[in-house]
């Protein structure tokens, strides 16, 4: 990413961890009654944590990984894992851009060219303006409408180089 | 008499899957008071394994066979049944149109499977980036529930079923199913050694099958039907119907249930139409990036297990990816190993360590500034990677496209070698 915001401080010492809002840490338990052991809830907990606050960070890593039992450290290694799992921040709308085979053979490259100069951005980066954050992401599974995207929770096919802004204007 | 489609026969691209009562109205769950009401799970494990189906997700291992592994009930208190929906081969896109057209179909096949297993625990282990398919699974496993096709006693019988739908968050390794156990504990998903192998101990230590979507899909029609129906709706020994599909640079790229067996050059020619217009067909990967290339000297080909390997590659998930005569086949092979460098766990070293450099030496030809030498060292890691010298079968799956891409494509590593250049920039 082109810049790192870093969360603010928090206020008072230090060493004290945010805790997390409480219907989060009740759905988290919710979930974390469907395993055997708690730290299995760990991926949906840290997509419901990356849902509220746009990505997880290190404070909220740390807070998720006390709730559940586990070191951050685990739970780290666990987080970094995953492509759809955010360790910094990102812009309001995330989009994943195809850049597998099936994709790549019905026109990724020149997609991910018209994209990037859009919205001004290389890969890995968020525009100026926090709107958009562009990274590619392997294969999606809508092979039959190559080539494809996702924003945010929206899976996009068939998606025209030449007709971007419509697609984009629904993500203010 | 038009071929049987039990897979597909309630899927409506488009539309609402089935609810519970239509799907009930169509025939289903017939097959789950069948088995509950009539049979015992010896017996339920025997059809299936009589019926030859085989894993749906790649690897093609008879399905009936890796049932009969899981020790008997009284050794076994705890089962699992895990479905694997980590759908992430590129090339790949079955499952999703089973999950997101037909889910209840799904829930019977888990019901019965389970029986068959004597588990009393199933989770859905689905990729996270299926948000359609995870949403109408779980309004479908709660319809199950209310109606009591799962949960306490189902249909009064003394077998009681949980079923969870566990939503991953990207990560192709997960599609591994001892790496999908360890993602599913809640651990960074790496493979594990084997064995011990899942049947005996695998999620939380407790035996544990782990069957492929379209695996169980096939389950319902196979106890409902018989193994003898199955048998005969395929065109070799192979038993059933396969969702074929295919994409890349054909007319209609999509995929289509037909019988197992079918020819590839029906796949190719009538269901995707045939090459883009104006296009030859250069090579094609049958089952996915991490099969060996056929050409065009393949297309009378079954598309079965043993007929694909007869020819030199796999059926993998038997969804195509075609390339044409206008693709520079060195992108092509760089940009499948920049897939599967960058999804090594990184646990071993040759995968950790030889992906990348593969993927560098790809580019370097690709952009022109490759050596003779280059081309030894690819080969070299088509053998240092290979089966039996990685901890698990990521790297060798990513072998097979390089070490056939070396043989049918020399002539164009050799171009970009000699000529410093890609032949190939700026054709379209």
């Amino acid at each position: 990413m082109s810049t790192a915001d870093a969360p603010p401080p928090a206020q008072g010492r230090a060493d004290v961890v945010p805790a997390l809002p409480s219907g989060l840490t009740a759905a988290i338990a919710t979930l974390a009654g469907q395993y055997a052991q708690p730290r299995a809830a760990c991926v949906e907990a840290l997509k419901c944590v990356q849902q509220h606050f746009g990505c997880v960070d290190d404070a909220r890593l740390r807070a998720l990984a006390s709730l559940l039992g586990m070191s951050a450290e685990e739970l780290d290694g666990v987080a970094t894992y995953y492509n759809l799992i955010y360790r910094r921040p990102v812009g309001r709308h995330v989009i994943h851009l195809c850049d597998s085979v099936s994709c790549w053979l019905r026109g990724e490259e020149q997609l991910c060219a018209q994209l990037e100069q859009r919205l001004g951005i290389r890969l890995g980066e968020t525009t100026a303006d926090r709107r958009f954050t562009l990274l590619p992401i392997v294969c999606l599974g809508y092979c039959d409408h190559a080539p494809a995207l996702m924003i945010d929770q929206t899976l996009h096919g068939d998606v025209q180089a030449t007709a971007l802004d419509p697609l984009l204007e629904h993500f203010p | 008499m038009p071929a049987e489609r039990p897979l597909t026969r309630n899927i409506r691209i488009g539309e609402e899957p089935l609810d519970l009562a239509g799907y009930e109205r169509a025939g289903g769950y017939q097959a789950v008071r069948k088995a509950l009401r009539g049979m015992t799970s010896q017996e339920v494990v025997q059809a299936v394994s009589d019926s030859t189906l085989r894993g749906r997700g790649g690897a093609g291992f008879p399905t009936g066979r890796k049932w009969s592994f899981v020790p008997q009930r009284a050794e076994a208190p705890v089962t699992y049944l895990v479905v694997n929906a980590d759908e992430m081969e590129p090339g790949t896109f079955k499952d999703r149109l089973l999950l997101e057209g037909d889910p209840h179909q799904m829930i019977e096949g888990i019901i019965l499977s389970a029986y068959a297993i004597g588990a009393q625990y199933a989770y859905i282990f689905l990729r996270g980036e299926y948000l359609l398919a995870a949403q109408r699974l779980k309004h479908a496993v709660n319809q199950a529930r209310e109606h009591g096709y799962l949960g306490e006693h189902i249909l009064g019988s003394p077998f009681s079923l949980t079923v969870h739908v566990h939503t991953s968050a990207g990560r192709y390794m997960c599609g591994e199913e001892t790496a999908l156990l360890s993602g599913l504990e809640g651990f960074r998903a790496l493979p594990r050694a084997k064995p011990p192998y899942p049947q005996v101990a695998g999620l939380w230590g407790h035996p544990t099958v782990v069957n492929n979507v379209e695996t169980l899909c096939n389950v319902p029609h196979i106890i409902e039907r018989g193994a003898d129906w199955f048998r005969q709706l395929a065109l070799g020994k192979d038993g059933g119907t396969k969702i074929y599909g295919a994409s890349g640079q054909v007319s209609r790229p999509g995929a289509w249930e037909l019988p197992m067996g079918t020819s590839l050059r029906e796949l190719l020619e009538e269901h995707a139409g045939g090459m883009q217009a104006g296009r030859t067909l250069r090579a094609l990967l049958p089952g996915g990036a991490s099969t060996r290339f056929l050409t065009a000297e393949h297309l009378d080909v079954a598309m079965d297990f043993s007929s694909v390997q007869a020819a030199g590659s796999r059926l993998g998930t038997g969804t195509m990816i075609v390339i044409d005569d206008r693709t520079c086949p060195i992108a092509l092979l760089r940009n499948v190993e920049h897939f599967f460098a960058q999804e090594s766990c990184g646990w071993c070293t040759p995968c950790r360590d030889g992906l990348p450099w593969v993927e560098q030496l790809l580019a370097a030809i690709e952009d022109g500034t490759g050596e003779e030498r280059d081309l030894e060292v690819l080969a070299m890691h088509t053998h240092f990677l290979g089966p039996g010298k990685t901890f698990c079968a990521h790297a060798p799956g990513a072998m097979e496209p390089l070490e056939s891409g070396l043989k049918i494509f020399r002539e164009d590593f050799d171009r970009h070698i000699r000529e410093h250049r890609c032949p190939w920039k700026g054709v379209h």
